[in-house]
């Protein structure tokens, strides 16, 4: 039993959204074992009225609310227990509740991680685990970049690498980690275009970025509650000029904070449900979202024969 | 061992992300100008507003022999001994030519300042000053009718004072310092074009002239890229100081004949006040039609309603209301209406891919160098491959300039005579895939700036003349698949443009360049 609700925990981490607009699940001290499947839906939605006009905030009547809701497939599957992949495919929609400007919406990035736990020791009461998290993502469709807001995404191909640290005692955990974002340049609709100077070429050069992650709560047989604070900085990238338009390459930065929370069926301890919300405390370029996500997951175990044996491996 | 693993990993990581993302302009690959003709007859052309050539004079160059023209010389050798490559790169900017060059830089400051002022706390909006450029809202608001007169006047002024400097080269024939001194390195493709006045020198004057009032604010950047360019001359060993003066002096005389009569022009009292504003809602009603309302939150006065007020440069203002003018939009209680109203609907259901493409690639709103700034690039990337001496050069963009001023001149008339209300007025349902215009929809300005351009670039460049059609007919539809327009603002749009720019052909057949 304690076995099926370690594994169940381990759908926790698909459920981070990130960036409103941006699905990532790669940020949790958790592995799935050995052939154990865990996969499911997610529903996301993301509102906001205010926005970071460069660093000043502004609400734009034009705009109203711009809303963006999310579908997404996650799963992840244990190679080994200490080697895990992981994917996600959202679908987006977005809508600004005034003015005339279409909401936009697609098969937004389909994302691919790797997950390994490097090192793993008892300390003290407690135990510290090392992480190393590989990501890469791209497109997974051709949808539009340059029409911010109502965008789906940005377009840009990522490859990211993250270092984690967790450490749990007794029920008791946190985990730090930090991601370097390498982001490709991307080709827009238009042969000419404007940032700080006029460039004639179809090809931004995206900035790439930098995500620094904290959360911590309570974590045990399968129950979760956790808070999160998250942030987001481009390295790099130009500010909105008073009353323009956002481009892809600005210079987009955003501080969350957010409570995440997990709870396994009684009665099919497979099958959890997850929940989150989160809110932007600081940010510069983007929207001052507020997000809220829900979803189910389930995991399949591939590896019967192996199961009594891997029950032992969980720490 | 998982160290190593680990550090690998990162080693992977960190030479991926020192691949280089630097992106190559396309106009930073055009190559030196090395005009095809000369052009030497050029004095003899027909300017646009000086009454001759010779209406600003220019005094005899120094002797070659003299001790002031060889302490020149050696000016440039010195120069050409401590060159930096910040300096190298500079005279291959400029020996693109400087026609082209300074008309990038317009497009540039064209899309930095294309954009609309935030509302004040109390709904109203500021509107940009002149006389304090530097304060909010920056001066200019370079919307497309502003652009296309910036456009305009910097052309016409660059092509007078070329047609006056060609003369004076012809004249006094001075030979170039590496003709005269063999010593003297060229570092641009050598020329047998007489070196006094620097046509480069003509051009930067000119157009510095006309930026004073254009873009009053931004003097450092542009006087920046004045000095940038005269030293590129002499680094070049293209020009020696005295011939830069005495181009920049012509330039400068000359751009004041422009800068005169854009004082005139009427441009000034463009954006109206409420008392126009309210009129031209009125006088629509009274039509039994339906006026235009701004679809911004708050309302904004719509852009530059006068403009259609404005002097034109290839006809007067009589002759564009009685021959240029298009008849009256389909009436908004009409089945036509409704059914054009519907296809715009059903445009803005579900766009495909292309269309969004189309309609961002033709865009060219908020922050952009605006339609007449696009067209003027698609013009110089055209241009460049063809080898223009710098009067043809400016000959051609002043032809496209002058047309494109007043297309938006009779398309801004349109607009403001009838007044007449966007599809998403009419039909709330209607979401668009670009920015709206705030502005009536009759007629499409797109359409009316791409086919005069098309117009008149096709008879500069015959080759082209079916490219300069299906991009004026693409530009044209986009609007459509953007949803801000009917397709008889397209239509009449496409049919007011060709109109205007047939006048600037027959221009070009007069003006002794043909």
């Amino acid at each position: 039993m304690k076995h099926l609700l370690k594994k169940i925990i381990t759908g926790l981490f698909l459920l981070l959204l990130i960036n409103p607009v941006k699905a990532q699940t790669d940020i949790d001290g958790v592995m799935m074992e050995r052939g154990a499947f865990c996969v499911g839906p997610m529903y996301g939605h993301s509102s906001w009225k205010n926005y970071w006009e460069g660093t000043l905030k502004r609400d734009n009547a034009n705009l109203g609310t711009v809303s963006t809701t999310m579908y997404n497939i996650m799963g992840n599957y244990g190679i080994t227990n200490k080697l895990n992949v992981l994917f996600g495919l959202p679908y987006v929609k977005t809508k600004a509740s005034a003015g005339q400007l279409k909401g936009m919406k697609g098969i937004q990035d389909l994302s691919l991680w790797i997950k390994w736990k490097a090192y793993s020791k008892k300390i003290g009461q407690g135990r510290l685990s090392l992480f190393a998290i590989g990501g890469y993502s791209l497109p997974a469709s051709d949808y539009t970049s340059d029409f911010l807001p109502m965008s789906i995404g940005l377009e840009s191909k990522n490859i990211s690498v993250r270092g984690m640290v967790d450490y749990q005692r007794g029920s008791l955990f946190a985990t730090v980690s930090g991601a370097y974002i390498r982001r490709s340049n991307i080709e827009i609709d238009r042969t000419a275009y404007y940032t700080t100077e006029m460039h004639y070429s179809n090809e931004v050069e995206m900035p790439d970025a930098a995500s620094f992650n904290v959360r911590a709560g309570y974590r045990n047989k399968g129950a979760y509650a956790e808070l999160v604070l998250d942030n987001w900085t481009t390295l790099g990238g130009f500010d909105m000029t008073r009353n323009n338009m956002p481009f892809p390459s600005n210079k987009m930065n955003a501080t969350r904070i957010g409570f995440n929370g997990k709870y396994p069926m009684p009665f099919m301890p497979q099958l959890s449900v997850v929940g989150n919300v989160f809110t932007t405390v600081a940010g510069r370029n983007m929207g001052k979202a507020t997000s809220f996500g829900g979803g189910l997951f389930y995991v399949i175990d591939f590896s019967k024969k192996e199961k009594k044996g891997s029950s032992t491996s969980e720490k | 061992m998982k160290k190593r693993y680990l550090l690998h990993t990162l080693l992977a990581f960190v030479l991926i992300s020192s691949c280089s993302k630097d992106i190559i302009d396309r106009n930073m690959e055009f190559s030196a100008l090395q005009p095809a003709s000369l052009d030497i007859n050029a004095g003899i052309w027909r300017p646009i507003l000086l009454t001759g050539p010779t209406e600003f004079p220019v005094a005899a160059p120094i002797a070659t022999t003299s001790p002031a023209y060889i302490l020149q010389i050696n000016e440039i050798k010195s120069f050409q001994a401590n060159m930096t490559s910040a300096e190298k790169n500079a005279v291959k900017y400029w020996s693109a030519g400087a026609v082209l060059r300074w008309n990038e830089i317009m497009r540039e400051l064209v899309a930095k300042h294309n954009v609309p002022p935030v509302n004040n706390p109390d709904g109203t909006y500021p509107f940009p000053s002149a006389a304090n450029p530097l304060a909010y809202p920056l001066f200019p608001f370079a919307n497309p009718p502003y652009a296309a007169r910036a456009y305009a006047y910097v052309a016409t002024a660059q092509y007078d004072a070329l047609v006056a400097a060609w003369y004076y080269k012809k004249l006094y024939n001075r030979a170039a310092p590496y003709t005269v001194d063999a010593t003297v390195n060229c570092l641009i493709p050598t020329s047998d074009l007489p070196s006094y006045p620097s046509e480069d020198a003509v051009v930067e004057g000119a157009t510095v002239e006309i930026l004073k009032l254009l873009f009053p604010g931004d003097q450092q950047f542009i006087q920046q890229k004045a000095e940038e360019h005269k030293r590129a001359r002499l680094i070049a060993g293209a020009n020696v100081r005295s011939e830069l003066e005495a181009g920049e002096a012509l330039g400068k005389s000359i751009a004041q004949k422009f800068v005169t009569r854009a004082k005139g022009d009427r441009a000034g009292a463009t954006a109206g006040n409420q008392t126009l504003w309210t009129q031209l809602e009125t006088d629509c009603i009274i039509r039994g039609e339906i006026p235009w309302i701004s679809q911004e939150s708050p309302k904004r006065p719509p852009m530059l309603p006068a403009f259609g007020k404005v002097n034109p440069w290839l006809f007067d203002s009589l002759t564009m209301v009685t021959t240029i003018r298009p008849a009256a939009p389909p009436s908004t209680s009409s089945q036509q209406f409704k059914d054009e109203l519907a296809e715009i609907y059903n445009y803005s259901i579900k766009p495909t891919r292309e269309q969004i493409r189309i309609a961002h690639f033709w865009a060219d709103g908020v922050s952009t160098y605006t339609p007449p700034g696009h067209w003027n690039a698609v013009a110089c990337e055209d241009f460049v491959k063809q080898n223009f001496s710098e009067v043809r050069w400016a000959r051609n963009l002043g032809l496209l300039n002058m047309s494109l001023m007043d297309a938006a001149i009779s398309c801004w008339d349109a607009k403001s005579f009838y007044f007449n209300p966007r599809p998403s007025q009419m039909d709330p349902r209607i979401k668009t895939i670009t920015g709206l215009p705030n502005f009536p929809a009759y007629i499409s300005g797109h359409s009316t700036f791409s086919a005069a351009a098309a117009t008149i670039l096709g008879h500069i460049t015959p080759a082209r003349v079916a490219d300069y059609t299906a991009m004026a007919k693409e530009a044209s539809l986009s609007r459509l698949y953007g949803a801000i327009h009917y397709r008889s603002d397209c239509e009449k749009g496409l049919e007011t443009g060709n109109k205007v720019g047939a006048y600037a052909i027959a221009r070009a057949r007069t003006d002794g360049a043909e």
